[in-house]
């Protein structure tokens, strides 16, 4: 199959290891990806706390970009995935929000194709039998929590993703390729996203909270599809608490044997190889 | 004139806050209910008292994290979340700013990042939350090792038609 790319910002910098081990498995998994034309940023938290139409408009003109590929968009960063849902739930709408955002942009809005998370593709469209047949490596002792967070499912009728109170996609995809993935009721928590940098202590906190509940459901690690989620859970829970946190897609490339496997888990900032090693994954 | 609770209901243009029947689901729910001033339900009453200046002028509208918990669980799908934002919204319009300073110096630093680039650049924007905040030793420990693991870019590509979406800037700017 093929669809549309669009990274997002996180995805070239904090969250690189979820676009280099994206960009593997997509590979090996007959996914092609073509990137999204002069992409821009989708505004994030900072332009719906601060302006509507602001919010709107700036995904907007790269759901626009999208359309000449007519391709679904593969969006990976769960924000980035959120706004554009909420743009195209707002825009479906409301008549008069899309002239206004139309003029503002300077291009029609005549969406032909979906907005998906790699998590649904996944799941959905290569399916958990055919993820099976291509796993080369037993992922036997790694026990992960699957951790959804917020954005990937809230508000339901806008994502319209998975069960939003108890998500299982993640969970199946972990479970296909060999991880004995631990039940927990945190999984659609919030990690405390944007608030990390100016109310810190807060997010600490959550962070702690979440690792907490991991250890305690028996976990080794926690996995996320959210460049946000993974930015926090990897640097702000307290150091006694830490558990090595991963891309579920890392997981899917060291499962599969891909080459590039090793490459993302050395930017870590919770440094995830010792744990590997021990399991002679690595 | 409109009253605060019109307003409010206008912006939000769906459910009106009014059918809130204080179950607090929103509030049990909520991630930071704890660390603010007044739990989400507790605002929505103090919109229908007509408080304006405390509840813009309150650290609960900048607290919200926008986990979208509260309107996913609401019984009457009043939308908590998006009830936030449009506070928020009219704290900065009505000149009030943000009782939390430096989430509100964190937004507009983000977002002067997209107009200087058409993407984040993320040291670039933690260089302008510092100058902005003036918060300027917290967390600094964390960018050595960031920068040696390559997760702090100094350089990273833009939108090259970036006019575009500065247009985007000024075009919605009153709203």
């Amino acid at each position: 199959m093929k669809v549309s790319y669009y990274p997002g910002c996180s995805l070239h910098a904090t969250g690189k290891e979820y676009d280099q081990s994206m960009k593997a498995v997509s590979r090996a998994l007959g996914i092609e990806i073509k990137e999204v034309d002069d992409w821009s940023c989708c505004g994030a938290s900072s332009a719906h706390s601060t302006n509507f139409d602001l919010s709107i408009a700036l995904p907007a003109r790269n759901l626009i970009a999208a359309q000449k590929d007519a391709l679904d968009v593969m969006v990976p960063c769960a924000a980035c995935f959120n706004r554009f849902k909420m743009a195209e739930h707002h825009l479906k709408a409301d008549d008069k929000l899309k002239t206004k955002i139309e003029d503002v942009i300077g291009g029609k809005y005549q969406p032909n194709f979906a907005i998906r998370n790699p998590v649904d593709i996944i799941y959905n469209d290569i399916g958990i039998e055919a993820l099976k047949g291509k796993t080369k490596k037993d992922l036997g002792g790694l026990k992960p929590v699957s951790y959804y967070g917020c954005l990937l499912l809230r508000p339901p009728e806008v994502c319209e993703f998975d069960d939003y109170e108890n998500p299982y996609m993640m969970d199946k995809i972990l479970t296909a390729i060999g991880a004995d993935v631990k039940n927990w009721s945190y999984k659609t928590d919030c990690c405390g996203g944007s608030l990390a940098i100016s109310k810190t202590k807060i997010v600490v906190d959550m962070c702690d909270k979440l690792m907490s509940a991991a250890r305690e459901a028996g976990a080794n690690c926690v996995v996320t599809a959210c460049p946000l989620c993974m930015a926090n859970l990897d640097m702000r829970p307290s150091r006694k608490l830490r558990l090595p946190v991963f891309y579920f897609t890392e997981l899917i490339s060291l499962a599969m044997d891909l080459p590039e496997a090793k490459d993302t888990f050395k930017s870590h900032i919770f440094d995830p190889q010792p744990l590997l090693k021990q399991l002679r994954l690595i | 004139m409109q009253t605060f609770l019109e307003e409010v209901n206008e912006r939000i243009n769906g459910v009106p806050i009014q059918r809130c029947y204080h179950c607090r689901k929103c509030t049990a729910g909520c991630p930071t209910a704890s660390y603010m001033e007044f739990n989400p339900n507790r605002v929505v009453k103090m919109i229908q008292n007509g408080e304006r200046d405390k509840v813009l002028r309150s650290s609960t509208i900048w607290l919200c994290l926008s986990c979208e918990t509260c309107i996913t669980r609401c019984p009457n799908e009043v939308d908590i979340a998006r009830m936030m934002d449009v506070l928020r919204q009219m704290a900065i319009e009505s000149g009030i700013g943000a009782r939390e300073r430096n989430v509100l110096k964190f937004h507009e630093a983000f977002l002067s990042g997209i107009k200087m680039g058409g993407r984040i650049n993320e040291p670039m924007m933690m260089v302008q939350y510092k100058l902005k905040s003036g918060d300027l030793f917290s967390d600094i420990t964390l960018a050595p090792g960031m920068f040696l693991k390559g997760k702090l870019a100094l350089v990273s590509p833009r939108t090259k038609d970036l006019k575009s979406v500065q247009d985007i800037f000024e075009k919605t700017k009153s709203s």
